[in-house]
């Protein structure tokens, strides 16, 4: 007979977890994880492609330093940076990660720009395929980040909600930071073009 | 002074509605999946539509990845490849697990092309190649007015790349699985019949032994595996052994039920649930 009161409360205790959303963060943080992980992903192979397309492009035009030691710097930066899940659980740290690749990203951008001032470079077949790689990357990136801001929107709004937000204080789940677009706005401005006679 | 109100309130109103409905208008709206090429210019003839239906069809059949086709006038405002990824996100191309969805968008009046890529396929057919199709084959074409030819040619290279990637094969097992599957309800409402006529005829024992034993031999026989096909023999035996004769009446009104059910219905297109993490390549002619 007790062994049935005890099924029952085991029962009770699990549709309780239930209904205060325990399982619901568990599942939710993981898909977080997942959906970071891929972010990662993609920022990692934009960077991989990053050195092969600075040596194409000094085959072409390597008095162009300026924009090829700035790719240089913000590849190192990207690099430098130790990317742990803590990021997730860290503004700061999180925040930074988002500045340097978005400076990587401005820094590509102005290298794309610049090779469009030399056609040899434009019809070299080695650096159109960089170019359409690197633009699927770009691609991947972008659906990787929304479809991250995707999941931490439903995460955070579990975190904040009632009765959810009891069991995410007990538990420790804080909101976790997703992608701004105003940050990404200031860092991405087009490169002011500047006459000045040196 | 009221009518002036009046007025001004309506202007605000009309200000309002203007202003949602602009915000509304912004995006391009995924047309519903129904067929594996969806022209929506009326580029494409209709037997040039259904050449290539039948070209993709074939191909689902023997490897079992869906490719698709779509022409839109234009994704303003929004780029192709973001229009591109909401399709195949609605649509969801390509078997679940496998992720071996392919979409071809053409954006006519922008003159732009993309080839979708799901993530299953992103080894079989990497960005570059994806690129070139587009450079190679469907922008001469296109240049010229020929969107079929190009078309075509695309899904012919796609085809013969996917072809080469190491993918399960859908007909035979998973067809096969699924006609078991199907034959289930038929299974049991006809044991459960065929149960109750022969305990009728032969007794409890006897016609339990009887039907237990045509239930397995049919379900062997459908492709239900030994094991399978005695587990059912034993089932059914004891069903019928402690006479469960309510059901039995019931199980002759379902069987009627789901015999009309599954006479009706023809194939409609769809997705099969697989995935797109935005690999593929983007051109324009």
């Amino acid at each position: 007979m007790q062994k049935i009161y005890l099924k029952l409360f085991t029962a009770l205790l699990v549709l309780n977890l239930t209904g205060c959303g325990y399982n619901k963060f568990q599942s939710l943080d993981e898909e977080s994880k997942a959906s970071w992980s891929e972010v990662l992903n993609q920022y990692q192979r934009r960077a991989d492609l990053v050195p092969n397309l600075v040596n194409v492009v000094k085959g072409y035009a390597s008095h162009e330093k300026e924009v090829l030691t700035e790719v240089a710097n913000a590849r190192a930066k990207v690099g430098s940076i130790q990317v742990t899940p803590e990021v997730l659980n860290d503004p700061e740290a999180f925040a930074k990660f988002q500045a340097v690749q978005g400076e990587m990203t401005s820094a590509l951008s102005r290298l794309l720009a610049v090779a469009e001032n030399y056609p040899n470079l434009k019809a070299d077949q080695g650096f159109r395929d960089l170019q359409a790689q690197l633009e699927g990357t770009e691609n991947r990136i972008t659906v990787a980040r929304n479809r991250y801001i995707e999941t931490i929107k439903g995460y955070n709004v579990a975190v904040r909600s009632f009765p959810e937000n009891l069991t995410a204080m007990m538990f420790g789940y804080k909101t976790k930071p997703s992608f701004t677009v105003e940050n990404e706005k200031v860092i991405s401005k087009p490169p002011t073009v500047e006459f000045g006679d040196k | 002074m009221f009518v002036n109100l009046k007025a001004s309130l309506l202007a605000l109103c009309a200000m309002l509605v203007m202003a949602s409905s602009t915000a509304h208008a912004e995006l391009v709206s995924v047309p519903p999946l129904k067929n594996r090429v969806t022209d929506l210019t009326q580029t494409l003839t209709p037997e040039q539509q259904s050449q290539l239906e039948a070209k993709l069809t074939t191909f689902e059949q023997q490897k079992g990845s869906q490719i698709a086709v779509l022409i839109v006038p234009s994704t303003q405002p929004e780029d192709i490849a973001q229009f591109a990824i909401r399709v195949v996100d609605t649509w969801k191309l390509g078997r679940a697990k496998q992720d071996d969805g392919l979409l071809i968008l053409i954006a006519k009046n922008d003159r732009k092309m993309r080839i979708e890529v799901g993530y299953g396929l992103e080894g079989a057919i990497p960005d570059l190649t994806a690129k070139r199709i587009i450079s190679e084959i469907m922008a001469p074409s296109f240049k010229k007015g020929d969107y079929y030819g190009g078309i075509n040619n695309a899904i012919d290279v796609l085809i013969g790349l996917v072809s080469g990637e190491q993918l399960p094969a859908p007909a035979a097992k998973t067809g096969g699985a699924q006609g078991f599957e199907k034959m289930l309800p038929i299974l049991i409402f006809g044991g459960l019949i065929l149960g109750g006529l022969l305990r009728a005829m032969f007794g409890n024992f006897f016609g339990g032994t009887l039907t237990g034993g045509a239930i397995g031999i049919l379900a062997w026989i459908l492709g239900g595996g030994l094991l399978l096909a005695i587990l059912f023999g034993i089932i059914a035996f004891f069903i019928t052994l402690t006479g469960v004769s309510g059901l039995s009446q019931l199980g002759g009104l379902g069987g009627g039920g789901f015999g009309g059910g599954r006479s009706g219905g023809s194939d409609p297109f769809s997705g099969g649930g697989g995935g797109f993490g935005g690999g593929g390549a983007s051109g324009d002619w």
